[in-house]
């Protein structure tokens, strides 16, 4: 549904996106992730035709986002990071102005009005001014402006910035339940998101996609040490000597009275020794509990590592051009 | 079709902006009030000169012309008001678009940027119309109780004229506020640019060189003249055309070539 082959977006010296490529097949949830900086939003707006590509193409339905921008308009449904709204404007004449402007035909407007709100759940908001509505309410009426036209594609910039946490499960619900009818690429850098909502995640940093597979396939691939986090109740102040001379602990940290956070030599685990030692020790053992490498390690960790070993290009390329001209 | 459609919406949509907040309102009531003002004034001493001049003359002479006297004067200074307020209706189009970030909603929505264009300088030029037609109420009552009432070609194209300078005012300012995203910054230059166009105006003096006298030419309110006394001369109405459209194409221009900056 959406193919994107080496695109590359420079701003003067600056490149926001180098030379990135993906596929989103039909009726996926492609999470697209990075830290705030590394091209997304950049990425998304070359998708829209609302920015041009410097280099590279991007094909949306079949469509060439450069040539044919209006036919990927009329199949994309975008919500950029701070929902575009009229402030004083009403929820239904804004929704009604979107349909126009995005050829809804007159004889279905009305029904596919209510059915977006019924949708987003913000029928009850329909004659209030969009300036007196809540964040959460803007970040859905930003999302049915973006499904009113039943597009093929729905690109959405962080559908949950700044929403509280009931908000955001219920935009999580609201974005799955679009998926398979809707081809939808999320952007987002909170990463608990990625994994609960999406098919499959892009990872890109400084412009760069640096890795891109399945949510639960990246933190397989990734998963080193273990960690163990352990809870006892009870007086034995060797405890933490104890614990580390477990067979296969690394490290144990005290990271509050009575819990520990026991890391594990890589492929073992060490959680029946430990309960064992515990129990040795005279100590209640109130919780245990193991945590894999989480997909924000994950995360950190290819875009740290990434950072650290590639030398800044545009930092040591810049001066060098400089001098040339 | 769909173009028209689309343009209409965006007219529909800054309809509802102006009236949605104070500013249609207070263009209205202050254009109103002002042409009200210059009305009974120049209704007032039109009613002096005219007494003098029947009794001086004891009833004879040239009966003094409502159209020449009144209409055309209060038109001509409606112009100049039309100066100062037309910034204040075009400073917002673009630019608290982009403040607010909905001018990505309309650039991602399938409609071009000219269709976009067209229809804020439309909806824009509506209420002015809209501000026009309240004020010519005030000329409506020279009908009812004039003993000769003015003749309505020249207030016909009087009109019109107010009505063309007025769009040639929105479609600069609509191209200045595609600059920026501030409005103040966009309603500020709107209105120097325009009030130095009104000065090239004043440089049209029949003792001036040619290139003075060119210049001249590019004065907005100059080319009212003819218009104002009931001649449609074609030179002028292509003028003002013309006018609108280069603003239109500017502001087209400058839209699109921000996408590639942006």
């Amino acid at each position: 549904m959406i193919e994107v082959e080496n695109l590359t977006k420079r701003y003067g010296r600056h490149t926001a996106v180098d030379g990135i490529s993906f596929r989103v097949h039909k009726g996926e949830i492609l999470g697209f992730l990075g830290p705030n900086g590394a091209g997304k939003t950049t990425t998304m707006r070359i998708l829209t035709c609302y920015l041009p590509p410097s280099d590279g193409t991007a094909r949306v339905a079949g469509f060439d986002v450069f040539a044919q921008p209006l036919e990927v308009k009329r199949r994309v449904g975008y919500t950029p990071e701070t929902p575009p709204l009229y402030p004083d404007m009403d929820v239904g004449s804004f929704l009604d102005f979107c349909a126009k402007i995005k050829g809804v035909p007159g004889k279905d407007r009305k029904a596919k009005i209510s059915d977006v709100m019924e949708k987003t759940r913000i029928s009850d908001v329909r004659a209030t001014l969009i300036g007196r509505l809540s964040k959460g309410y803007r970040q859905r009426v930003g999302l049915a402006q973006a499904i009113l036209h039943n597009p093929d594609v729905l690109i959405l910039d962080e559908p949950t910035a700044g929403l509280d946490p009931k908000q955001i499960i219920e935009t999580r619900e609201l974005i799955k339940s679009l998926g398979g009818e809707h081809t939808i690429v999320l952007s987002t850098h909170i990463l608990p998101e990625v994994s609960m909502t999406c098919g499959r995640v892009v990872i890109i940093n400084k412009g760069r996609v640096v890795a891109e597979d399945t949510p639960e396939n990246l933190t397989h691939r990734l998963q080193g040490a273990a960690t163990v986090r352990l809870e006892v109740r009870g007086e034995a102040p060797d405890f933490e000597a104890v614990l580390a001379a477990v067979p296969g602990v690394k490290s144990v940290r005290l990271a509050k009275p009575g819990v520990y956070e026991v890391d594990a030599e890589a492929g073992r685990d060490v959680r029946a020794e430990i309960a064992r030692a515990a129990f040795a020790r005279g100590l209640d053992l109130i919780g245990l509990q193991q945590s894999g490498m989480s997909l924000e390690e994950i995360f950190l960790h290819l875009t740290t590592t990434d950072a650290a070993a590639a030398p800044p290009p545009a930092e040591t390329g810049a001066p060098a051009e400089e001098v040339r001209s | 079709m769909t173009a028209l459609r689309n343009v209409w919406a965006l007219v529909e949509k800054e309809w509802r902006h102006y009236f949605g907040s104070p500013i249609a309102y207070v263009a209205i009531c202050m254009w109103t009030l002002l042409f009200g003002a210059f009305y009974v004034l120049v209704i007032n001493r039109f009613m002096m000169v005219s007494l003098r001049a029947g009794q001086s003359e004891m009833g004879g002479g040239p009966k003094l012309s409502l159209n020449d006297w009144v209409i055309s004067g209060v038109l001509h200074n409606m112009a100049v008001v039309a100066l100062f307020i037309t910034p204040m209706l075009t400073m917002r189009l673009f630019a608290e678009e982009k403040r607010q970030g909905t001018i990505e909603l309309l650039e991602t929505s399938p409609i071009t940027s000219m269709q976009i264009i067209v229809g804020k300088f439309l909806g824009a030029v509506f209420l002015y119309a809209l501000m026009i037609a309240a004020g010519l109420l005030n000329l409506a009552l020279l009908w009812y109780y004039a003993t000769t009432p003015p003749e309505w070609k020249p207030v016909a194209t009087g009109v019109l004229a107010l009505l063309l300078v007025g769009a040639c005012f929105i479609a600069l300012g609509l191209f200045v506020s595609t600059l920026t995203r501030n409005q103040i910054v966009a309603g500020t230059l709107t209105f120097g640019l325009l009030l130095g166009l009104w000065i090239l105006g004043w440089m049209d003096d029949p003792s001036a060189g040619a290139f003075a006298q060119a210049v001249a030419k590019l004065g907005l309110l100059t080319h009212l003249e003819s218009l104002m006394k009931g001649v449609i001369d074609l030179k002028d109405v292509v003028f003002y055309l013309s006018f609108i459209t280069f603003g239109l194409f500017l502001a087209h221009q400058s839209v699109e070539s921000q996408r590639w900056r942006a």
